[in-house]
């Protein structure tokens, strides 16, 4: 038997959660430490996966499969595609960001106990998270994917009920309140998703007998399980809106605003980043895979959802006072974008919405961790608070505005790529849905620059004159996500030769062609 | 040599990756060194001209592939560059005026404290713009598109300590947003009608596509045109970007980028042969900018936005020549081709000007300038006698040459679009006949500022003048040296193709109207600015005149109707997310399935209930799949 690679890029997080936990109180520094090199030996496993799986092979590749739970037909089961290495390449490579980003994130909570030990519990939780969202994108086992699908919410709570942002207009006793408030409705929201999906999971054991996603897809490609309509309809459901909820998909989305505004920039990052595109990457391995009449019934309704979700967080952003709110829903906007690539049922769009979760994950995290870095600086997250940033810090203000062109989609950065084949993808199928999702662009370029101009351009105010430039670990974390999104804006096509095949699998899953040109078609 | 078109945006690329990301360390050397990579890249750009030039007419295309971009089953994206006729001449003007203006800007920004990053940013334009011209395919053109735009808006925004340019910046890229919007659905539309979205392939089968999708892609096409090149409904951005240091106003926005619309539908010409329609709503584009711009420019008292309005206006003729067809398309390159000498030479003159009268840009506080400054005025003066149109100078035979195409557009249509064309001659030297007389004549108007300090005119440094010079020269001689034998036309019919109207107006009929036109326009300017003494406050002025000093009123239209309207579409969806859609689904959930109690008992924030309703959820899992077995 073959090393177990999927498995031991999982388990290594987490036993590096179990130790970063079990640190001393006193060795803070070296919780911090472990927790990196953890996560950057997890970025290693992970770059040997990319290198060994051949994107020509087998759809499922590095597969493992044992038992598990006989008595249910429960199996551990992994196995990655194209669209799986993508993610769990972006995981393993946004954590080690996320861990540098946070640095001292805990810092102010150390009350110099010996029992309670908060850096360690910080790091450690961001670990845990990594260890179920990799496990999340390997899992074939509708079982196996569903415990962890509901299983990450629990440190991410914990990361964004006990350590959240500080800084508050009101004061620290509004932040205590805003960040519990946002930390339960987090739950709330994902866990009435996740229990739906609890029911559809059930129904659909019953129907097929067992929770492979393999057995099931073959069994109903060669016939030998046949769901009627209406059942494969409501089991959609109950799988989308888990989905849509984590996605998250307007009108589920208000969770996501108070999330990623009472979390830290980094914890912010995870969510949108990280765990949010769990959502989306189910959508494409679950829902199409396993219902596709379904899907495809359903698209309507789901392409004008993503569709106000494009549209409304965008103008919701315009909308903002705060930095962080601004940046969550310019994430709902994106997730749109995601969700519209994934339903409109083409290879561009889909191969687009995959490239797109990766791409968002990379502007964002530029765009957010800067933000960060600013916020931490000033003790503000409102917008009015800053101005003339430019010039007294104009390596932070640089990459800010970096981020944020990244953020619109600037053609030569890596997100124009994906945003681009999304709306290609969605017009040759639905014109005028492609062209009111194009209104996108213009919002976020509204929302994007009116951001910048606000904090960083005009006179200096103030009380951001003394403000320092980016400090060393600060620009470590920085540049090489900027250059990352340069590389992918110019040269997409590593990411999209492991993508398409797996795309060109799902297409066919759900009995789906390409429209053809015109000029073509009358020939 | 295909392999040297590449390095031509390579030059300017590594002068902008080295000088932005090179530190301060670079801040006594960086002018210099982005001024060296800019002659670079012309003297590549020289010698591909060499080879053309060696090659027989019809041969006289190159391309290189440099690598597979985006690959997504039928859409295929390449990095492929393709140097033409048509590609070669934006080319030598981009790097060569370009060249000149960046070492007009050594003497310029000289005591810039940022002088590095302005020469990091005028060669990320340069590279961009090369890139926009050499893409043989319209997705890689876009890239090149929003590139000049990114440059631009940082050269807008130069001075961002100052709020008016920082909005001037953000202006400019959210106008040409709109526009792009136009690129990306023609971009789409090319590949839903022809699955490619290459130059060749959907150029070479526009036979096979129904005229309503070339209609709607030439559309397009003209609404990216207009956002790039501000043209009438997207010009508003234009008159603020002069904000920008004035060598930006020079490169970008009369001599270069702006001329990029034209460049993007002469380059389509074959969708737009096959497009009527959308030839007609290009010509009238042109013709109501071509008026538009050169009201504009007969009220501002500030040189640079009189001289932008003007820029608006040529670019009008621009467009409406290229709307035109196989008769405009030649002229309108040869138009824009000369207006880059004239139009920057007279932007870098108003540079100069600016730089000895201590940033002064009211013209109204000039006046008698030409003793102080007599390099800048004969270079201004001959810039000016080129726009205007006068006999054997360079505007002369480019504008002339639109003018005439315009008639022979024939029928109805053709008097309109002549007579428009005509008319704008008129007022064209009108405002510059203002321009000049202002600025360089009558007596001097300046004053001490409230420090006290008094403007010295003087002339400028070398450096500066030298490129002044040398695009005066162009703009006496260019036009010339086109026309004979019928160089420039020779040159791109090529690439453009080009028919010869039939004109119900003989051509020395129309060189003779527009002379006496452009006399009558000048006479009347001189009776008014050069006759009577120039007041230091304007006068109130008549209602055409009160409009067109605030842009014909469009800045106020866009400020109610888009700011304040979406200012308060904003606002109320802030207030709907926040109660409405919240209130109702967490009113939903907290009744779905009776999990009010529990939510309740969550709010207080025990996340252990959360560990109970995992297990239960878990439970009941594991009793029902145990039912079932049973059953």
């Amino acid at each position: 038997m073959s090393f177990p690679l999927l498995t031991a890029t999982a388990v290594l997080p987490a036993v590096g959660a179990i130790a970063t936990a079990a640190v001393p109180a006193a060795r803070r520094t070296a919780a911090k430490w472990l927790a990196l090199l953890v996560s950057l030996a997890t970025l290693a496993l992970a770059i040997v996966i990319l290198v060994r799986f051949d994107p020509g092979g087998a759809r499922y590749q590095l597969t493992e499969s044992h038992a598990w739970i006989s008595a249910f037909g429960v199996r551990y089961e992994l196995g990655v595609d194209g669209i799986g290495v993508a993610l769990v390449a972006l995981t393993a490579l946004l954590i080690p960001f996320i861990v540098l980003a946070g640095w001292h994130d805990a810092d102010p909570l150390e009350t110099g106990s010996k029992r309670w030990r908060p850096t360690q519990g910080f790091f450690a939780l961001i670990l845990a998270v990594e260890a179920m969202v990799i496990i999340s994108f390997e899992a074939t086992d509708v079982f196996l994917f569903y415990i962890f699908f509901e299983a990450m919410l629990i440190p991410m709570y914990f990361l964004i009920g006990g350590f959240g942002d500080r800084a508050h207009e009101h004061g620290e006793e509004a932040a205590s309140t805003q960040r519990s408030y946002a930390a339960v409705k987090f739950l709330l929201y994902n866990l009435v998703g996740g229990l739906i999906m609890l029911a559809a999971v059930i129904g659909l054991y019953v129907v097929a007998g067992n929770f492979s996603l393999q057995e099931i897809v073959q069994a109903r490609a060669n016939g030998s399980l046949h769901m009627a309509t209406s059942t494969e309809r409501w089991l959609f459901l109950g799988f989308f809106f888990a989905f849509a909820v984590k996605a998250p998909l307007w009108p589920l989305h208000t969770w996501l605003p108070n999330a990623m505004g009472e979390a830290t920039a980094p914890v912010a990052v995870l969510i949108t980043a990280v765990v949010d595109k769990v959502g989306t990457f189910a959508m494409l391995r679950f829902c199409l895979q396993l219902f596709p009449e379904a899907s495809k019934w359903a698209t309507p309704v789901i392409l004008v959802l993503a569709l106000i979700s494009i549209v409304y967080g965008a103008l919701l952003a315009v909308g903002q006072r705060d930095i962080k709110r601004l940046v969550a829903y310019a994430s709902i906007s994106h997730f749109g974008f995601i969700i519209l690539g994934i339903f409109a049922m083409t290879s561009q769009g889909q191969s687009g919405a995959t490239l797109y979760m990766v791409n968002h994950g990379i502007s964002t995290a530029a765009l957010m961790l800067v933000a960060g870095f600013l916020i931490s600086r000033r003790g503000s997250r409102l917008i009015a608070d800053y101005g003339g940033v430019q010039k007294v810090a104009p390596v932070l203000a640089g990459t800010f505005l970096i981020g944020g062109l990244a953020t619109l989609s600037l053609p030569g950065l890596a997100p124009f790529v994906s945003e681009f084949l999304v709306l290609v993808g969605t017009f040759t199928r639905y014109p005028a849905i492609g062209i009111i999702a194009t209104f996108g662009i213009v919002l976020a370029a509204l929302y994007t620059l009116v951001l910048y101009q606000r904090t960083m351009t005009g006179p200096v105010k103030p009380e951001v004159t003394a403000m320092p430039d980016l400090r060393a670990r600060e620009l470590v974390v920085v540049a090489p996500l900027i250059v990352l999104l340069i590389f992918l804006g110019v040269y997409p096509k590593p990411v999209t030769d492991i993508v398409n095949p797996a795309v060109k699998q799902t297409m066919s899953d759900v009995h789906q062609t390409d429209p053809k040109p015109e000029v073509e078609a009358a020939k | 040599m295909e392999n040297l078109i590449a390095l031509l945006i390579a030059a300017p690329l590594l002068g902008a990756a080295l000088l932005l990301t090179g530190g301060r360390r670079l801040d006594s050397v960086g002018h210099w060194i982005g001024t060296l990579l800019s002659a670079t890249s012309f003297v590549f750009g020289v010698i591909l001209f060499a080879d053309l030039l060696g090659k027989d007419a019809e041969h006289r295309t190159l391309t290189q592939h440099l690598y597979t971009w985006v690959p997504v089953e039928s859409f295929q994206a390449d990095v492929t560059f393709r140097l033409d006729q048509l590609s070669m001449t934006f080319v030598l003007l981009i790097t060569g005026v370009g060249s000149l203006i960046h070492l007009y800007s050594v003497g310029y920004m000289e005591h810039d404290e940022r002088r590095r990053r302005f020469f990091g940013y005028l060669n990320l334009f340069l590279a961009a713009m090369l890139l926009l011209v050499l893409a043989d395919n319209y997705l890689l053109l876009y890239v090149g598109w929003e590139g000049v735009g990114l440059a631009s808006y940082l050269l807008i925004g130069f001075w961002q300590h100052k709020p008016s340019a920082a909005t001037a910046a953000k202006k400019a890229f959210l106008v040409n947003r709109v526009g792009d919007m136009g690129l990306s659905i023609a971009i789409m539309l090319m590949f839903t009608t022809f699955g490619t979205f290459a130059f060749g392939p959907v150029l070479g089968s526009v036979g096979d596509a129904s005229e309503g999708k070339l209609t709607a892609i030439g559309l397009m096409l003209l609404l990216a045109a207009c956002g790039k090149s501000a043209q009438v409904p997207l010009q508003s951005w234009l008159g603020d970007a002069m904000e920008g240091p004035t060598p930006v106003s020079a490169l970008i926005h009369a001599a270069t980028m702006v001329t990029a619309g034209v460049y993007l539908i002469v380059r389509s010409g074959a969708i737009f042969n096959a497009a009527p329609d959308a030839q007609l709503v290009v010509t009238v584009v042109g013709a109501v900018t071509l008026l538009f711009g050169a009201i504009v420019g007969c009220a501002k008292d500030d040189i640079k936005k009189a001289l932008a309005g003007s820029t608006m206006s040529q670019i009008g003729y621009m467009i409406l020549a290229a709307g035109l067809g196989p008769i405009g398309y030649v002229f309108a390159i040869m138009h824009l081709v000369t207006h880059g000498f004239f139009k920057a030479g007279l932007f870098l003159g108003a540079g100069s000007v600016m730089h000895g009268m201590n940033d002064e840009v009211d013209m109204r506080k000039y006046g008698g300038l030409r003793t102080y400054m007599p390099i800048t005025f004969v270079t201004f003066g001959l810039g000016y006698l080129a726009i205007i149109g006068f006999p054997f100078l360079s505007g002369f035979y480019s504008k002339d040459a639109i003018i005439e195409a315009a008639f022979a557009k024939g029928g109805t249509q053709g008097w309109i679009l002549g007579g428009v064309a005509l008319l704008g001659a008129a007022i064209t030297a009108f405002y510059m006949t203002r321009v000049m007389l202002m600025t360089f004549f009558g007596e001097k108007r300046w004053q001490p500022d409230e420090n006290g300090n008094e403007p010295h005119p003087h002339e400028s440094p070398s450096v500066m003048t030298i490129p002044m010079i040398v695009l005066a020269v162009g703009s006496v001689g260019a036009g010339f040296f086109f026309h004979l034998g019928d160089r420039f036309l020779n040159w791109l019919e090529p690439v453009t193709g080009h028919e010869e109207g039939n004109s119900p107006v003989g051509a020395g009929a129309i060189t003779a109207a527009t002379l006496v036109l452009l006399v009558v326009g000048a006479g009347i300017a001189y009776l008014q600015y050069g006759r009577k003494p120039v007041p230091v406050t304007a006068p109130r002025g008549s209602l055409l005149a009160r409009a067109a000093r605030r842009d014909l009123l469009q800045d106020d239209f866009n400020h109610v109707v888009l700011v304040r309207g979406g200012e308060h579409l904003t606002r109320s969806l802030v207030y709907v997310d926040h109660t409405l859609v919240d209130g109702v689904v967490n009113g939903t959930a907290a009744s779905f399935g009776g999990l009010s109690g529990r939510l309740r008992r969550l709010q207080n924030g025990f996340a252990r209930s959360y560990a109970v309703s995992m297990f239960g959820g878990a439970a009941l899992l594991v009793a029902a799949t145990l039912l079932m077995r049973a059953v």
